[in-house]
């Protein structure tokens, strides 16, 4: 399966404030740790490495990399 | 026993320097380290001779390399030589992980039973080259020539021309053939301007060998962040005869010569393991470990083997076991091309498996050295993140990197292979280019029933048939080299060769790699799988 790239969550503007307020009382440190350990889990549960490199690749390209 | 570190290796002057024209020998090993050594016993294993020089004196140059895999025991055992390894080195299959002063990680190397080496033996290098030179001497094959210096070599179309410093002047030698298994400095490669690419590790590591009585298990502990080294690694090891390796990172930018004063590394050593042990030094030394490799190993007549090939870090004991390796893949090759058995290009074959080899543990030592010493701010919070994790989620632990242990190499691809003849995904660990793995058969074990040359087995759970014996028989006369048949119906050979419910027809090669297999005993695969495993 490639990766989703549609929306499919049904309430995405509580999913961005959930996923911010993750990172409320962090500094820019501990965030980025958080971020890090967030897409160690996320991607072991996706379990497809092949799913996984395309949204780096996405990511990466929004960055203009 | 006399500790043989205290052996000198005495200059004998050989027949060949007094001579006007430079002697003639068919093969020359230029290094008696492990590589050279193992290259050496398996000419001998073949009835071979060959000549070994080595400018050393001695075996006094550290303990390096502790760590011997099974694989590499298994090619010992081959070259009658494993005894004295597994007799004096200590076996041990378990690794611990620690983060601070917790468990978070345990793995075991050998999880099933069957075999007959273990996952691996600790022996000092020094110990492993002492066995190794006793054996070479018993065969009465090996010419090892002590405290003689290679120091120019003109390869030409049919061989090379070796000039030769000894303590009592110079001499040259004439090679058919010249296996250059002298070292990570290798003097053939900078002679023969071969260029050695690759990554050099900033950060340091402090290497120390302490001679201490411990009461603790013979397995590998690796630590990050411990207490007594905060925010790096340390490992410890247990060696032959109550020796243990300490290693620890110090970071980049550490004072190499205060680091290596013994009453500081006395501090580190306290630190670890305890205010009040009592111990003395073995070793000490500071490393920077480096990634590189030749763009190729044949250079027409010139081999390069071990770390003169290939140079790594050692966070998964590979450079020793992989030039082992090396050795291992070269011989039988030479061998036949040196009695007409095979044409000279069998010997690309050895670029074309002993590279992706050697790329494979070059890919994963570096692996292990970027998780044990990230090189950025965001690579160092990745693998914090993994540790952190490690402690409480299953799924973190498998991505714990402290090395990953030295393995025999798979030669998918190899031009030697035989397409397999087994459906796609039925029993890989068996394909063609997989190393034999071994079993206990009734009399024995089938590594050991394997013969030197290529050897070609019928698997079947039911039992021997005279009919499948005389097939056997009947399809390996027809093959221009001599194969032996052998027959297997034990349980556990024959469900790890995928024949528990089917039979299977397997051919070895002399390396007791996987070269063929099929589903049937076909009369004429065996002779054509043979010519393609032999280069024709
Ligand atoms: C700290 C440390 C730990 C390690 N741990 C492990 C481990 O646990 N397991 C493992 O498998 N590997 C380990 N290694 C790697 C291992 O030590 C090497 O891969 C191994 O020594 C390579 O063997 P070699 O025979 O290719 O080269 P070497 O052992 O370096 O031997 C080369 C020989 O060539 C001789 N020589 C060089 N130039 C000339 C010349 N011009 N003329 C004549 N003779 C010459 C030298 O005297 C030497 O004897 C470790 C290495 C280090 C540094």
């Amino acid at each position: 399966m490639p990766l989703m790239k549609q929306a499919h969550v049904d309430d995405p503007d509580g999913l961005y404030a959930a996923i911010l307020e993750a990172h409320t009382d962090l500094s820019e440190n501990e965030s980025a740790a958080l971020n890090a350990r967030l897409v160690l889990l996320l991607a072991n549960h996706i379990g497809s490495a092949d799913v996984v490199r395309e949204a780096l690749t996405t990511a990466r390209k929004s960055l203009g990399k | 026993m006399t500790d043989p570190r205290q052996l000198a290796f005495a200059h004998r002057r050989s027949a060949d320097q007094d001579r006007l024209q430079p002697a003639h020998h068919p093969v020359v090993i230029v290094g008696a380290g492990p590589v050279g050594l193992a290259a050496a016993l398996g000419f001998a294993a073949r009835g071979q001779a060959s000549t070994v020089i080595d400018r050393k004196a001695s075996l006094s140059d550290g303990n390096r390399a502790i760590c011997w895999s099974k694989r590499t025991l298994e090619i010992m055992d081959r070259l009658g030589a494993a005894e004295a390894l597994l007799d004096k080195g200590v076996t041990w299959r378990t690794g611990k992980v620690f983060l601070d002063d917790r468990l978070i990680y345990t793995f075991d190397l050998l999880p099933e039973a069957g075999h007959r080496m273990p996952a691996f033996v600790n022996l000092q290098q020094f110990l492993f080259e002492h066995y190794a030179i006793e054996a070479a001497k018993r065969t009465g094959l090996v010419d090892l020539r002590w405290q003689e210096d290679v120091t120019g070599i003109e390869p030409t179309t049919d061989g090379a021309l070796l000039s030769i410093t000894t303590p009592v002047g110079s001499y040259r030698i004439l090679a058919d053939w010249v296996i250059a298994a002298d070292g990570a400095r290798s003097t053939l490669r900078r002679l023969m301007g071969l260029g050695f690419e690759g990554r050099v590790f900033a950060d340091q590591f402090l290497i120390c060998d302490i001679h201490i009585k411990m009461d603790r298990p013979v397995e590998r502990w690796f630590w990050f962040d411990p207490p007594f080294n905060r925010g790096r690694s340390a490992l410890l090891h247990r060696q032959a005869g109550d020796v243990w390796r300490l290693d620890f990172q110090v970071g980049s930018e550490a004072d190499r010569d205060a680091e290596v004063k013994p009453e500081n590394v006395a501090k580190r050593v306290r630190a670890m393991l305890g205010e009040d042990i009592d111990f003395t030094f073995e070793w000490i030394s500071l490393y920077r470990f480096q990634s590189r490799r030749l763009k190729r190993f044949r250079h027409g007549r010139v081999l390069f083997a071990g770390d003169a090939a290939h140079q790594m870090s050692p966070f998964g004991a590979r450079g020793g076991n992989s030039g082992v390796q090396d050795a291992d893949n070269l011989v039988w090759k030479l061998d036949l091309v040196l009695r007409d058995q095979a044409p000279e290009r069998l010997l690309d074959s050895y670029d074309a498996e002993r590279i992706p080899a050697a790329d494979e543990n070059l890919l994963n030592t570096t692996r292990s050295t970027d998780f044990i010493a990230p090189k950025s701010m965001a690579s160092r919070i990745l693998r914090d993140g993994v540790l952190a994790l490690a402690a409480s989620e299953p799924f973190a632990r498998r991505l714990v990197n402290s090395g990953r242990l030295s393995v025999a190499a798979t030669y998918d691809g190899s031009p030697l292979n035989t397409p397999d003849g087994f459906t796609a995904g039925d029993c890989p660990t068996t394909r063609p280019g997989a190393a034999a793995l071994d079993a206990p058969l009734s009399d024995g074990w089938l590594l050991a029933a394997l013969d030197r040359g290529f050897t070609s087995a019928w698997f079947c759970a039911e039992g021997i048939s005279a009919d499948a014996l005389a097939r056997m028989e009947a399809a390996s006369a027809r093959t221009t080299l001599p194969v032996k048949p052998l027959i297997v119906s034990d349980a556990t050979a024959c469900t790890r060769y995928g024949a528990a419910s089917t039979p299977a027809c397997f051919l070895f090669r002399p390396d007791g790699y996987i070269a063929a297999r099929w589903r049937s005993i076909p009369p004429d695969a065996i002779a054509a799988a043979l010519a393609r495993a032999t280069g024709r």
